[in-house]
């Protein structure tokens, strides 16, 4: 018989088999994780995306420069806020938004707050400078705790500390397609002027106060969406990756089963010529 | 009366989006009523009781932190928490208040504990007027 012997491949099969459940388990996991994470984004999307588009609206109507959080200052130190999963095994998940995050940081005097195990794990091992490593589990971060990393992140911005502040995460697109992304948070700048031009906005009670106060809630909000967001897109990021991986599995153990059934018929075939051959 | 299109987005979800002819909110620096064809404005929000006034029909909400914006006409409502009174869990703000008021009797609670308790007192006391108050 060629080559492999029978019990070989029946030791493949089986470890083959055992791999197999073992992923396919994990995609049903990520599958009703994932359900859940999806309502949970579908949920915060419109307070993300209305958040988002009104700060964006005021800045780009404002006249009004006494907030220091519109002031653009020569960018000495930038803080990175990355947000990456707590395990591995989910396709190209984590090594995508943390090239994107290196990539960004290049030339920078940079400083991480990481969020998730991966992320956390990542930048001890090339000693980038950490604000703090107390979020390394992504999947606990209430909503509280955004809100209290954006008021760290404000003050730490106001003080100087930082000139600028950017947030790293994986937009959900679809089940199938998720896109790294980086967005800069704070200082607030237009992208582009607003058209309509001439239209004053009446701070209540002024301009520095109300920035004082929105900011913080602005930032809270932000972070918990771009959190919603990288966590569905980790689950379906895993469930495609798992999804592929069982139906590797499965292409490999039908071409071993017939490689094993070819060995025993071989083995078979040559019993017979033998047996014909010494009679 | 003269309406205009107004929002109202928590963390929790899109709460309102259609139009409205009045909304009071409780600003940081006291009650703020808005109208059809309000100036531009901004204002960061306190804790209090919310009335949004649509198709004749007055609500009330308990409307806690955040802001609101008007920006040419449209009004934008994004508080950190919003329920409608009828909504509102009574028991659950009656736990929360007398779990508040232990703290604040404690001598020896710290300083964030204070303020936490506080600021839980606060938001407890505004739920339970907004959901005892007619509609």
């Amino acid at each position: 018989m060629a080559g492999v012997s029978t019990k070989e491949i029946k030791n493949r099969i089986r470890s083959m088999e055992s791999t197999k459940q073992i992923t396919k388990a994990m995609e049903m996991v990520a599958a009703s994780k994932l359900r859940r994470a999806q309502a949970q984004v579908l949920n915060s999307r419109p307070y993300f995306e209305i958040l988002k588009n009104t700060i964006d609206q005021i800045v780009a109507t404002n006249r009004d420069f006494s907030s220091p959080y519109l002031v653009t200052r020569p960018v000495k130190k930038a803080l990175y806020l990355v947000i990456a999963g707590d395990r591995g095994l989910a396709g190209g998940y984590n090594s995508n938004i943390l090239k994107l995050v290196e990539s960004e940081m290049e030339g920078k005097d940079a400083v991480v707050l990481p969020i998730g195990k991966k992320a956390v794990d990542h930048f001890r091992a090339r000693r980038t400078p950490m604000l703090s490593e107390n979020y390394a589990e992504a999947a606990d971060i209430s909503i509280g705790d955004c809100f209290s990393i954006s008021k760290q992140l404000s003050r730490a911005f106001l003080s100087g500390e930082f000139d600028e502040i950017h947030v790293a995460y994986t937009n959900f697109v679809s089940v199938l397609s998720q896109t790294p992304a980086c967005m800069k948070l704070l200082p607030l700048t237009a992208e582009q002027p607003h058209p309509t031009g001439a239209s004053d906005i009446l701070y209540e009670p002024d301009s520095t106060e109300v920035f004082e106060a929105i900011v913080p809630e602005y930032l809270g909000g932000i972070v918990y969406g771009a959190l919603c967001e990288s966590r569905a897109a980790e689950q379906a990021a895993r469930r495609t990756a798992m999804d592929a991986a069982t139906s590797n599995a499965e292409d490999m153990i039908a071409d071993l089963s017939l490689k094993f059934n070819q060995a025993r018929q071989a083995a078979i075939t040559q019993e017979i010529t033998e047996i014909v051959a010494g009679s | 009366m003269t309406s205009f299109p107004l929002k109202i987005v928590t963390p929790d979800g899109l709460i309102f989006d259609g139009q409205a002819e009045e909304v009071v909110v409780r600003s940081t620096s006291g009650d703020l009523g808005i109208l059809a064809g309000h100036i531009n404005c901004v204002a960061p929000l306190g804790m209090g009781r919310a009335t949004v006034m649509t198709g004749g029909k007055r609500r009330y909400a308990a409307c806690i932190g955040g802001m609101i914006s008007v920006v040419n006409g449209n009004v934008t409502l994004v508080p950190t928490t919003f329920e409608w009174a009828e909504s509102i869990d009574t028991a659950r703000a009656e736990a929360s208040q007398h779990r508040a008021e232990a703290v604040l009797q404690r001598k020896d609670a710290s300083d964030t504990e204070l303020k936490l308790a506080q600021a839980r007192l606060h938001r407890a006391l505004v739920r339970k007027s907004v959901a005892s108050s007619k509609i």
